[in-house]
């Protein structure tokens, strides 16, 4: 048992022997076992999501497990329960794995240190999203082999994005280069000490990336004055069609999900020939049951 | 009691005196009575064996929360004072946002006489600026002063409103009161959890900029040069800051400064893994504002080492780290912190304890901080070799919110005295009969 609270901490060596776990359980892969099989893993979801829960459930599943849905919509955190009494109660009842996503950052490193069954990371606050790191780089090895001297560049709202540390830590843990654009209003201080290159010309940038991770946009940002609005954002930031084409001609477009088509990505660069977008989405489920069946 | 107590042989160390060697020191009727370079022979006297130790004057903080009354859970006035003199301080000044807000006399009154019974330390009461701290109105501040209040302030909050801080400084020099404040300006700080810096971006957590604690010091520098007041800076935390400060003391503007030693002893990277132990507000700075406050401390830019002891409910900060409460506790701790600093060469000996003592006294206009005959008998003893490691479960406080839980430190008080009376021995508080 181990737990999964982000890539920090994790060395190059664990995230490739998971990446190759990974490629045996896609679909036709060699490891059909149902390792879970009578277990339960719990998914506890402080924080509305669609791909990161029905990817884990899935995972779950099809490794035999049994999965126990929890959301805080309808629960007793309404009534005040505090994060810690509401996890060891869905811990009493016997999962082998807590998988957590929440609004704060650092909540499963919390929860973490009070139960003895593995958390896993599904996202938290502005902090990481683990899992997204793993099977993005999952994909990107799957059409690049090794990801040695690849640059990826990641765009957006950096400050507010568990992504994209997430990603920071892994894609550099790979030995890929890792260049972040946003405006300067969204990008945190200490990001070189993350890994990352920074920049804020985007138009200067794109020729040279392998990869290009468009970030979703928090709409809510603008009423926080971190920009002046979404038609400005998608003027200056948006990977528009016009943009695409200063795109190596095989570089390849991502997007965590989910996206604001016409505000960071354009809508036929995100159903267009580079995009990987739904391979992402595709790999998220391998890549989970690799993680489950490491944590669990 | 005959009234005559004589410390034999100890290291006296008197900043404002100038006085660094072996003295003896005969307190009678709760006074100083003499102190002598020659061995003294007094018959009748209480004899305190303090050869290998330091005789000082009583340590005087600042800035304390007793959180009495309205949150005894956390700490009562008797428990807060317990603690004091278990860290060597024979005074405080109790900050008014307790959950009645001391902005009236009937707060400050219940304040000193709950001190009173608990008959171990000074509580000096601090009044607010504002009424219910709200920062809308002045508290009647001549009301608070004849009641005993020492200063006023808004701790926990800035005064946001300019114009009312500018006249609370004018009003305030009626009375001749310190205006101490918590600079913080609050559209900066916003939602932030912990300062800006790698640590932050690497946790995800919401940056507050320097700027939200200079800012509001240069805005009060400028009106406190033109309303004449008196300005006190709590818990200074950045490099920004103390250049400011150290310009306008150079300028000879009447501001003083406190600096906390949990700020002049961690950075930022002591939040680990989201350690809510290390939350407070101004947050953990960066490496080189620690060694800002450092060099301040050293250099009498910064006045006082105050410990804003800030006891809180262990439910307070089991919880996710954006919701941690803000505050640690600081009066058991802020001795073998502050001579970290003698140890690490920063500070002298003389320097550290002047910090703790004259200092503060200085500042606030307080009586003691010094061992000058006549001066109140309020003396510590340190033995400055004994090593030991924290222990939050075997403090007095009723609270163990603490960054420093298991650290070893090197010095401790070994006795507090207070008007002649001894109110802490050997790990003992001496509970009046």
């Amino acid at each position: 048992m181990r737990h999964l609270l982000g890539i920090d901490g994790w060395r190059r060596e664990e995230i490739e022997t998971l990446l190759d776990r990974a490629e045996a359980h896609l679909p036709g892969g060699s490891a059909s076992t149902p390792v879970l099989q009578g277990k339960v893993v719990a998914n506890l979801f402080f924080e509305d999501s669609t791909r990161t829960r029905t990817s884990f459930e899935m995972a779950a599943k099809t490794l035999g497990a049994q999965v126990l849905n929890w959301t805080a919509q309808g629960s007793s955190v309404s009534k005040g329960e505090t994060l810690l009494d509401t996890v060891r109660n869905i811990e009493a009842t016997g999962p082998v794995a807590l998988v957590i996503r929440h609004r704060s950052s650092g909540a499963p490193h919390l929860v973490a240190r009070h139960v003895r069954c593995a958390v896993i990371n599904a996202g938290d606050g502005t902090h990481e999203h683990p899992s997204q790191a793993l099977l993005d780089a999952f994909t990107l090895r799957r059409h690049w082999g090794p990801l040695d001297g690849r640059t990826v560049l990641i765009v957006g709202d950096i400050l507010h994005s568990r992504v994209a540390r997430s990603n920071i830590l892994c894609l550099r843990a790979l030995g890929a280069r890792v260049v972040v654009c946003g405006p300067p209003t969204l990008l945190p201080v200490g990001l070189k000490e993350l890994g990352a290159e920074v920049t804020t010309k985007l138009d200067a940038a794109l020729p040279h990336a392998d990869a290009v991770m468009c970030l979703r946009l928090q709409l809510e940002r603008q009423t926080e004055s971190f920009f002046p609005s979404t038609r400005e954002f998608a003027r200056l930031f948006g990977l528009t069609a016009a943009r695409a084409e200063k795109m190596k001609p095989d570089a390849l477009v991502m997007h965590p999900g989910p996206i604001n088509r016409g505000v960071e990505l354009a809508p036929a660069v995100a159903d267009g020939a580079r995009s990987v977008i739904l391979e992402q989405v595709a790999n998220g489920v391998a890549v989970r049951r690799a993680i489950l069946e490491v944590c669990s | 009691m005959s009234g005559l107590v004589l410390f034999r042989r100890g290291r006296v160390i008197d900043p404002r005196h100038g006085i660094d060697g072996v003295r003896d020191v005969l307190v009678r009727d709760g006074k100083v009575a003499e102190v002598s370079e020659a061995p003294l022979q007094v018959s009748g006297a209480e004899v305190v064996d303090a050869q290998g130790r330091w005789v000082l004057p009583g340590f005087i903080d600042l800035h304390v929360h007793l959180r009495e009354p309205g949150e005894e859970g956390k700490e009562t006035i008797l428990t807060g004072c317990r603690a004091a003199v278990a860290g060597g301080f024979t005074a405080v000044v109790a900050m008014p946002n307790t959950k009645l807000v001391n902005d009236s006399a009937l707060v400050t009154e219940l304040v000193l006489s709950r001190a009173r019974a608990a008959r171990l330390c000074h509580v000096y009461p601090a009044g607010a600026i504002t009424k219910g701290l709200k920062g809308e109105e002045l508290a009647e501040m001549g009301e608070l002063v004849s009641a005993g209040c020492v200063c006023i302030t808004d701790d926990g909050r800035p005064v946001m409103n300019a114009s009312l801080m500018r006249r609370s400084l004018q009003y305030a020099t009626l009375f001749d009161i310190p205006v101490m404040v918590h600079e913080e300006d609050l559209t900066l700080s916003g939602k932030g959890a912990m300062t800006e810096g790698p640590t932050a971006t690497r946790l995800g957590l919401l940056p507050i900029p320097p700027s939200a604690e200079v800012a509001m010091v240069a805005r009060d520098l400028v009106l406190l040069e033109e309303t004449g007041g008196r300005l006190h800076i709590a818990h200074i935390s950045c490099e920004g800051s103390v250049r400011m400060v150290r310009e306008a003391k150079r300028r000879g503007l009447n501001v003083t400064a406190e600096a906390t030693p949990h700020h002049f002893t961690l950075d930022d990277t002591a939040v680990g893994q989201y350690d809510t132990h290390a939350k407070m507000n101004p947050p953990l700075r960066l490496r080189r504002d620690v060694e800002a406050l450092r060099e301040a401390l050293a250099d009498g830019t910064i006045d006082a080492i105050a410990t804003d002891h800030a006891p809180h409910g262990v439910l307070d900060k089991q919880v996710e780290f954006e919701k941690g409460i803000n505050g640690v506790v600081g009066l058991e701790t802020a001795l073998g912190l502050t001579l970290a600093l003698v140890h690490d060469g920063v500070l002298s000996p003389s320097k550290a304890v002047e910090l703790l003592t004259h200092g503060p006294a200085r500042a606030f206009g307080l009586p003691g901080g010094h061992l000058a005959v006549g001066a109140p008998a309020d003396v510590t003893l340190v033995d400055p070799a004994a090593e030991w490691a924290v222990d939050a479960e075997r403090f007095f406080s009723k609270s163990r919110n603490t960054p420093f839980n298991g650290r070893l430190l090197k010095g401790c008080v070994t006795q507090t005295w207070v008007g002649g009376r001894l109110v802490f021995s050997n790990g003992q508080i001496q509970e009046a009969r």
